[in-house]
């Protein structure tokens, strides 16, 4: 409650703040509209930016899953494979050096104009902290437990699903977290090389026209959405694995 | 339950070069209770390690061996010196995650029993981060004589316990690992007295055996015979170097 209270305090004060910057530079309204004038845009076009919010979330949504899933089944792959971890590693850090941005107009060549495009971009840009995140929690099992599994004589396969595995989940939960914040971006940059449909589609199409209040409305309904997505991923990680 | 063997462990144990302990022997016979009595620092848990074959940081030099020749793998039952319960799991699932880690249907009539025996039944249904460190210990305690091994390890099982419930849960474990061969590293002279059929002193010295009274363990806490012996003990503690 405390935490509300200060979060909608910092809002307010950045909303005044904003405004008065606006109104006290004489800023027009193409260069920096101020948030009277946005939340204005965003009343009046609610039907338009809902339809479009609803895109953008479901990619966002659907992108975060599979590339959690994915995540959580490489992670494990290069627990238990050591082969896997030497063929595998390398090409691992060559994916992170190359920008994802400029796979973005590959993957719409590949894929279509349509969801998917979206949602692999999403996939690509979080796989890597989910499976590195979970990975390193994998192979940092405490010693004891292992010891223990094995005087229990447990079979490798158990020791992975019983201990090492519910062991690893805040690993896999702190992964999560950043790909819910990371998802969005990569929606975002799929549907600005090709879409139509979808809140950066929308924010591109607003630029076009010069429309700048509804561009931030719609800039604004990004970052709520990017934040209770967050808030819910990690109250769910709260709820399972207690941390 | 498969006939306890005796164990045997002699030799000298380092980590990258560092003396650990030896060399020392160490012997407790067959379906007998052997407790190894030192203080801190002188490898009382890394001989357990050593006898349970999860030491792999060690360097060992000598013998592990069960008296009747076979393997120890798959007869030992380890109570390491922190409880090593499961957070995500409740009491019941960490007694008997034994079972589940073997693939077996977890025995939870039996777990009921040694949760009641030791004191957990109100608990059972809470993770552990929920339990005090005395219930705890008696938690990993229970998970261990759940394990049904010939050969039963235990390291400061009952350390963490109000002297009440340390007395019981001695009784307790005497009661139901009678038969096995259990080596119990403990650094209490009034404990090793008590619960021995041969008590072996750890010292960086050695390890020399040292013969407690005649008659059947437990033996009664304030019998003057075993507040002697444990006099004695703690003498010889005193004396070591
Ligand atoms: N992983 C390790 N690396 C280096 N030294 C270690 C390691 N584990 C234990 N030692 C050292 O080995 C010695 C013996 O340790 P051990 O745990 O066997 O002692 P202990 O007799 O069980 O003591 P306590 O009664 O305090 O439990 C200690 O001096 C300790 O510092
Ligand atoms: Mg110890």
């Amino acid at each position: 409650m405390k935490r509300a209270v200060r979060i909608a305090g910092v809002a307010i004060l950045g909303l005044l703040a904003w405004q008065a910057v606006v109104t006290l530079a004489e800023l027009p309204r193409f260069i920096l509209p101020g948030p009277v004038l946005v939340f204005g845009t965003l009343w009046t076009s609610k039907a338009l930016v809902a339809e479009h919010a609803v895109v953008t979330a479901i990619e966002v949504l659907v992108g975060l899953g599979l590339g959690g899933i994915l995540g959580f089944a490489s992670a494990i792959l290069l627990a238990v494979s050591p082969l896997a971890r030497s063929l595998l590693r390398p090409m691992f850090v060559f994916t992170q050096a190359v920008p994802v941005f400029a796979l973005a107009p590959i993957l719409t060549l590949w894929l279509g104009y349509g969801l998917w495009s979206k949602v692999a971009m999403a996939m690509l840009i979080i796989y890597f902290p989910v499976t590195s995140a979970f990975f390193d929690a994998l192979m940092r099992t405490p010693p004891g437990w292992l010891d223990l599994a094995r005087v229990m004589t447990a079979t490798p396969g158990r020791t992975l699903w019983r201990i090492r595995v519910p062991a690893a989940m805040p690993g896999f939960a702190s992964g999560l977290r950043l790909a819910a914040v990371y998802a969005p971006i990569g929606a975002i940059i799929g549907e600005w090389v090709g879409a139509s449909k979808g809140l950066g589609y929308l924010m591109l199409l607003a630029n076009g026209r010069a429309k700048i209040d509804l561009m931030f409305a719609a800039l604004i309904v990004l970052a709520v959405l990017t934040l209770l997505l967050h808030a819910a991923v990690d109250a769910a990680c709260r709820r399972l694995w207690g941390s | 339950m498969s006939a306890a063997p005796a164990l045997h462990l002699s030799g000298r144990a380092t980590i990258d070069g560092m003396p650990i302990f030896g060399p020392v022997s160490v012997e407790a016979p067959a379906g007998e209770w052997t407790c190894l009595l030192g203080p801190s620092g002188v490898g009382k848990s890394t001989v357990l390690r050593l006898l349970a074959g999860v030491g792999d940081e060690l360097a060992f030099e000598g013998e592990v061996a069960a008296g009747d020749g076979s393997s120890l793998d798959n007869r030992v039952a380890l109570m390491a010196q922190s409880d090593l319960l499961m957070p995500w799991l409740d009491v019941t699932a960490n007694v008997t995650l034994g079972a589940r880690l073997r693939g077996d249907a977890p025995p939870r009539d039996r777990a009921r029993d040694v949760l009641e025996r030791v004191g957990l039944a109100a608990h059972s249904a809470k993770r552990p981060h929920a339990l005090s460190g005395g219930q705890r210990q008696r938690a990993a305690l229970a998970r261990t004589l759940m394990e049904d091994r010939p050969v039963v390890l235990l390291d400061e099982p009952f350390s963490a316990l109000d002297a009440r419930s340390r007395a019981l849960m001695q009784d307790l474990a005497a009661e139901l690992l009678a038969g096995r061969t259990v080596l119990h590293v403990t650094h209490d002279a009034a404990e090793a007295a008590r619960l021995g059929h041969h008590v072996l002193l750890m010292t960086r010295e050695g390890i020399a055996s040292v013969t407690p009274p005649a008659g059947p363990t437990p033996r009664v806490y304030d019998a003057p015979e075993t507040l002697a012996f444990q006099g004695r003990l703690l003498r010889l503690l005193m004396e070591a170097r």
